[in-house]
């Protein structure tokens, strides 16, 4: 198994190399553009001067590899220079990767933007998960009977009804309907400089977390509970649950202990995938509840056309996609040793 | 076997017939069939019945409550809803089951050949680790640009953009289908009946087929139910940024976005496309689940 | 900085708060805390690296120009004590200069004195080359901009300049400190992410924390020259989400003092407006919602000649075709619907400052479908079986492209309707906007290559004089292959008479005289039907009915005089 984690891993340099050139492609070949947004009033000739000082008369292979030098050599030598001090070559006028819209180091933003991203869209899933596995598993044993329909029917509308449709409807419900006295008013938006530092503002932190979160934990839930109650239906009619049960194991020690492991394999590939989505933010949620953190981040990028800001941050997200799949393989060893990778 | 089938003087029965009868005592799925032919019916003659121009805005009659003359009310330049409802449903259906089906075929093709030929292994989870991180919106730009006017010039405004859609949608959502289909090829693969299958020499492509493929139903079947839902969603996302069907083209997942803003105003105008959509997906779901039910062998015997 | 400059602005605060006391007035910062939602968020605070609404508007409490314009269009000194004119000597008799005097005792934010050399430098950090200054065009015509004394300024032009209030008039040219930004100029200007995000100001608010794409945090500037003023101590502004929230936020549930730009269908605005919490406020500039029409072919069989003045387009070409076009929208029903009080009905492309707007073209907000007909009947267009008018194999088939925005939508659909009504076939088309106005070479779609039979889109000028603006529409300006498509003459109109009343114009200063001639190319414009205007749009925004003291200003930044707010009880 190490052998097989250490070959992937050696897998995923040029992998990812050929990724973040194809990005760059795409990026590139968008006809979306930095000036596109700017107000009419600025003249043609100015915005032939803007983008030629945002270097884009350069050809693309020397865009590319200005980035590739910026991101690869610069950024980690300006960490090493921030967290230890380590001075290497010319750590003062080093380039770093600037977005357009802001003239701002990249790397900085998404740090800014890290805590209220993880904060939203990672609770949410892992509320998610803890509402979906139960769910999923008592659905499944209990097929067919009212749990089941009701819990079926519940996932089904948290997927087909939209994040956009939810998010105003808990908004218009909670914010505008909810007197603003009441205990059950909620704010709409959510203030990113709110820091935690005692009781009453953890409280307010929980209360402006709560909409963005159910909206989002509904989602994942209705995912990963059809998911999981799929898998389990398949594992309970299998030989080895008869087998376990002939035994004389205690239902609980059949389903909890065989069943479930067993009906990890789909579940941990959806989970796993969702992960990097965590760190992709959730774009519309964000959007409407005013979060403004890495997604909010990359539609702006995308609307504005900053190549360097939606490279860097396509391509993190890529890492982090390439990372979990390995993760998600090496689980699948784990959870069904019969799986060998050599 | 042989002998209790000789005595056995029930007439023989082919294997879509015992799939069917199956089919028949699961009651979820038979009220899915009912309510997605209903649909299917309703939006493909609904209009022929129900004759009033979706687009036509008749502005003295805009933003009005149920009435008998518009059933559903009118939106905020006077359209009809019930027509809009009925034509959308046309598109939305027409988008999700199409864009639905190509995604789940190229979703199991590549993860039943990524899981089931270790060699191709790497290099299609590498292709689909590729198609994960890319960008989708300015990789939709670029697609749209490119292909936009060609598909225009061939088959006209409507059907152009139908494809477009249905391939963007397609080509864009596959991957999770692949990475859990090849998850689970992984696992059944070293099962005792493959391995048999494999010792009496059974060409992969039966094994694939014969033992494979019936196993690996139920994930397949969730993906095709999230699937179409996800379809119609991003269609009304794609219009949304300009870059899915002319404005005055109505759709459900457009629908109930213009609704969304409404929604304190007229909460119908987002109730009907809502319910729409919500009703589709369900009733496919159950469908579904019926259809996995009537395919595994040990349930139908049971 | 230097010693005297230290001394100077600690004895210029001792003085402003013994005033401050002597005066009676009440305390800075007494108000608490104001909070302001944009939906979109600002990216940075300097308006030179961005030209954008948001980010202008953001940066305009915190740094300020020589002078403003008011809610109707008035210049009034902000840094100066009075505008430079010819009657005033402060502009030559040549009209090739212009000489500002700053206010005495003016202290930045951290207490060093304003002097000219601060407006100098800024002249030369926008006009150097390397450095992408996106307000470029304000210092059009700018030969040198040079300090006479510690608080003169001399602007000199390369020629007469008519109009010589171009730099450092309005939020989009403020004066930057010398000293913070001098290691800023040319390449260099992108790389100074702590002077963008909070420059050093005269405005009544400084930035405490900045974060991008997000929220502001500013907080009163203790040195600010007006004794009480600002009366809020912090300001919280916010950004992100959209139109819809914003409104919901300031006018619903009161969460936020000030909501900007609420763009939504009029009775959203009006049932928000119901809830007593807020109100909406609206204010007009020169922004019009116009209709385009492409005089020339764009056929995509034309290959690279498409949309070129080569080939004239076959129907368009008809000025019966482009009137009936004209005559068959209801333009009180567009406003109606689409911008209730934000919107007026206009029948010229140059509707405002008043003394500009032409009186000529009265009539077109009654729609005549039934005249319509008759015009194109008369020209030769004849009905056909399918419902689409025809004339020797030609068929009124358009295709009508425009930006993804909710209100055009429903615009291009009702126009498609009235237009159906005489005979006029129209397919729609919405492109993203950052791909529409984004000039992008590679890409069919931008507005400016108009593969299209028309388009539309909303366009305005800063400050209040139109002479750049209406000269977009010289033959000179027509977008092409040659020139890269950049260029403002959309509809690819070209005439010599209107080419020599765009020379007259620039050799004018006589403001009556402008007039004249600006109402004449207006005229010319719309007699012809090759732009077609629909509406004339205001600003609207929506404020809690606590706040006082908000003008809500067309001309200029909208939170221009943030210091005057207060709240009430």
């Amino acid at each position: 198994m190490l052998n097989f984690t250490l070959r992937r891993l050696m897998f995923t340099i040029p992998t990812l190399l050929l990724i973040s050139f194809i990005i760059f492609l795409i990026l590139d070949m968008a006809p979306n553009d930095p000036t596109g947004n700017l107000p009419l009033t600025i003249p043609p000739e100015v915005r032939a001067t803007i983008r030629a000082s945002l270097g884009l008369d350069e050809p693309l292979y020397i865009r590319y590899l200005l980035w590739c030098q910026q991101f690869f050599v610069n950024e980690p030598l300006n960490l090493l220079n921030e967290w230890f001090g380590w001075c290497i070559g010319d750590c003062e006028n080093r380039l770093r990767v600037s977005s357009w819209a802001t003239r701002s180091p990249v790397v900085d933003l998404i740090a800014e933007r890290m805590p209220q991203t993880l904060w939203v869209v990672g609770m949410s899933y892992v509320v998610g998960i803890l509402i979906a596995v139960p769910i999923g598993v008592i659905s499944a044993y209990k097929q067919y009977s009212w749990f089941d329909q009701f819990g079926t029917f519940i996932s089904m509308i948290g997927f087909s009804v939209p994040t956009f449709f939810t998010g105003v409807l808990m908004i218009v419900i909670f914010s505008v309907w909810v007197p603003n006295d009441s205990i059950f008013w909620l704010p709409s938006i959510y203030d990113t400089t709110h820091k935690v530092d005692d009781w009453s503002s953890f409280v307010f932190q929980i209360r402006q977390m709560a909409m963005p979160v159910m909206v989002l934990g509904l989602y994942n839930a209705a995912l990963i509970s059809r998911f999981m109650r799929a898998s389990m239906l398949d594992n309970l009619t299998q030989d080895y649950v008869r087998t376990a049960r002939a035994k004389g194991l205690k239902e609980q020690t059949v389903l909890l202990v065989h069943v479930l492991r067993n009906s990890m394999i789909p579940v941990v590939t959806v989970i796993a995938l969702g992960i990097p989505q965590i760190f992709g933010g959730a774009i519309i949620t964000e959007q409407i509840f005013k979060v403004n953190g890495l997604g909010q981040l990359l539609i702006i990028g995308i609307q504005g056309a900053d190549i360097p800001l939606v490279q860097t941050l396509t391509f993190l997200f890529a890492v982090l996609i390439v990372l979990f799949n390995l993760v998600a393989d090496v689980l699948y060893g784990l959870l069904d040793p019969r799986i060998r990778y050599d | 076997m042989t002998d209790s089938s000789l005595e056995d003087d029930r007439k023989y029965r082919s294997l879509w017939g015992d799939v069917w009868s199956q089919f028949r005592t699961h009651k979820g799925a038979m009220v899915g069939t009912v309510v997605f032919l209903g649909i299917l019916i309703g939006v493909a003659i609904g209009p022929y019945l129900w004759d009033i121009d979706p687009g036509f805005a008749n502005i003295r009659h805009r933003n009005q409550g149920m009435s008998w003359e518009h059933p559903l009310g009118t939106d905020q330049l006077g359209r009809d809803m019930l027509a809009q409802v009925l034509q959308g449903g046309r598109v939305s259906i027409a988008v999700g089951l199409t864009a639905m089906l190509l995604s789940l075929v190229l979703g199991t093709l590549i993860g039943v050949i990524a899981g089931y030929f270790r060699k191709l292994d790497g290099p299609l989870m590498r292709l689909t680790d590729l198609f994960l991180a890319l960008p989708l919106l300015p990789l939709l730009l670029v697609i749209i640009m490119l292909f936009r006017d060609t598909l225009r010039g061939l088959f006209g405004p409507e059907t152009g953009i139908f494809l477009l859609i249905v391939f963007i949608i397609g080509v864009t959502s596959w991957m999770q289908t692949a990475r859990i289909v090849r998850g689970d090829v992984l696992a059944l693969k070293e099962r005792e009946f493959i391995l048999a299958a494999n010792s009496i020499g059974t060409p992969s492509q039966r094994v694939i087929s014969r033992h494979i493929m019936p196993n690996i139903l139920s994930p397949i079947m969730v993906s095709a139910t999230l699937g179409i839902a996800t379809a119609i969603i991003t269609e009304s996302a794609l219009s949304f940024l300009g870059l899915g069907f002319p404005s005055d083209f109505p759709t459900w997942g457009r629908l109930l976005f213009d609704g969304t803003q409404y929604i304190s105003q007229a909460p119908s105008r987002v109730i009907w496309p809502g319910l729409a959509i919500s009703l589709t997906v369900l009733s496919v779901n159950f469908i579904g689940d019926g259809l996995r039910d009537a395919l595994d062998p040990r349930i139908r015997g049971r | 900085m230097n010693l005297k400059h230290l001394i100077a602005g600690t004895l210029g605060a001792g003085l402003l708060a013994s005033t401050a006391m002597a005066g009676g007035h009440e305390a800075q910062g007494r108000d608490g805390s104001v909070n302001i939602i944009y939906w979109q968020a600002a990216s940075i605070m300097n308006p030179y690296l961005s030209g954008g609404t948001k980010d202008i508007n953001a940066a305009s409490m915190v740094i300020e120009p020589l002078a403003h314009y008011d809610e109707n269009g008035a210049m009034v000194p902000t840094l100066v004590d009075e505008i430079p004119t010819v009657g005033n000597g402060g502009v030559s008799a040549d009209l090739t200069s212009i000489t500002w005097k700053l206010s005495e005792g003016l202290l930045w934010s951290d207490g060093s004195a304003v002097t000219s050399s601060d407006v100098v430098f800024t002249a030369n950090y926008c006009m150097d080359e390397t450095g992408g200054c996106q307000q470029l065009s304000k210092f059009g015509g700018v030969e040198s901009v040079e300090a006479v004394d510690d608080l003169t300024v001399k602007i000199t032009f390369d020629g007469p300049k008519p109009f010589p209030y171009g730099p450092f008039v309005g939020s989009t040219t403020p004066i930057l400190q010398a000293a913070q930004f001098a290691d800023c100029m040319g390449i260099a200007a992108p790389t100074c992410t702590d002077q963008n995000f909070g420059p050093i100001g005269t405005g009544p608010f400084t930035v405490t924390e900045f974060r991008a794409n997000d929220s502001i945090t500013l907080a009163a500037n203790t040195n600010y020259r007006e004794a009480g003023k600002p009366a809020f101590a912090t300001v919280n502004f916010k950004g992100g989400g959209d139109a819809a929230a914003a409104g919901r936020a300031a006018l619903e549930t009161g969460e936020f003092d000030y909501a900007w730009n609420l763009q939504l269908a009029p009775e959203i605005l009006a049932d928000m407006e119901a809830k007593g919490v807020g109100t909406v406020l609206s204010s007009f500039g020169p922004l019009v919602e116009r209709l385009m029409i492409n005089l020339t072919d764009p056929s995509a069989d034309l290959g690279d000649e498409r949309s070129t003045v080569a080939h004239p387009h076959p129907f368009m070409s008809d000025m019966a075709v482009r009137q009936a076009l004209s005559m068959a929208i209801d333009r009180p029903l567009l406003v109606e619907i689409g911008y209730g009080q934000a919107g007026k009905v206009t029948c010229n492309v140059l509707p405002a400052p008043a003394i500009y707007d032409s009186p000529n073209n009265a009539g077109c907000e009654v729609q005549d479908i039934a005249g319509a007909n008759a015009l194109l009947d008369e020209a030769g267009w004849e009905m056909g079986a399918d419902g689409v008018r025809a004339k020797d194999g030609v068929r009124l088939s358009i295709l009508y492209q425009t930006s993804t925005n909710a209100v055009r939508q429903d615009f291009q659909a009702l126009i498609k309707q009235w237009w159906s009504e005489i005979g006029v076939e129209t397919e729609l088309k919405n492109i993203s906007g950052g791909v529409f106005f984004g000039g992008d070479q590679s890409s069919p779609d931008t507005f400016q290559k108009l593969f299209a039979d028309l388009e539309m889109y909303a366009n305005n000028f800063d400050g209040t004089d139109p002479e750049a603006y209406m000269g977009n529409w010289a033959c000179a300006e027509i977008p092409s292959p040659e020139n890269a498509w950049l260029g403002g003459n959309m509809p690819r109109y070209c005439n010599a008479d209107y080419d020599a009343l765009v020379a007259e114009m620039g050799g004018t200063a006589d403001i009556a005289e402008r007039a004249r001639l600006a109402i004449a190319m207006n005229d010319m414009l719309m007699q012809s039907y090759s732009i077609i205007p629909l509406v004339h749009r205001g600003n609207v925004s929506g404020i809690v009915n606590t706040l006082e003291g908000v003008k809500l200003n067309a001309w200029d930044s909208e939170l221009w005089n943030i210091a005057d707010w207060s709240r009430s009880e």
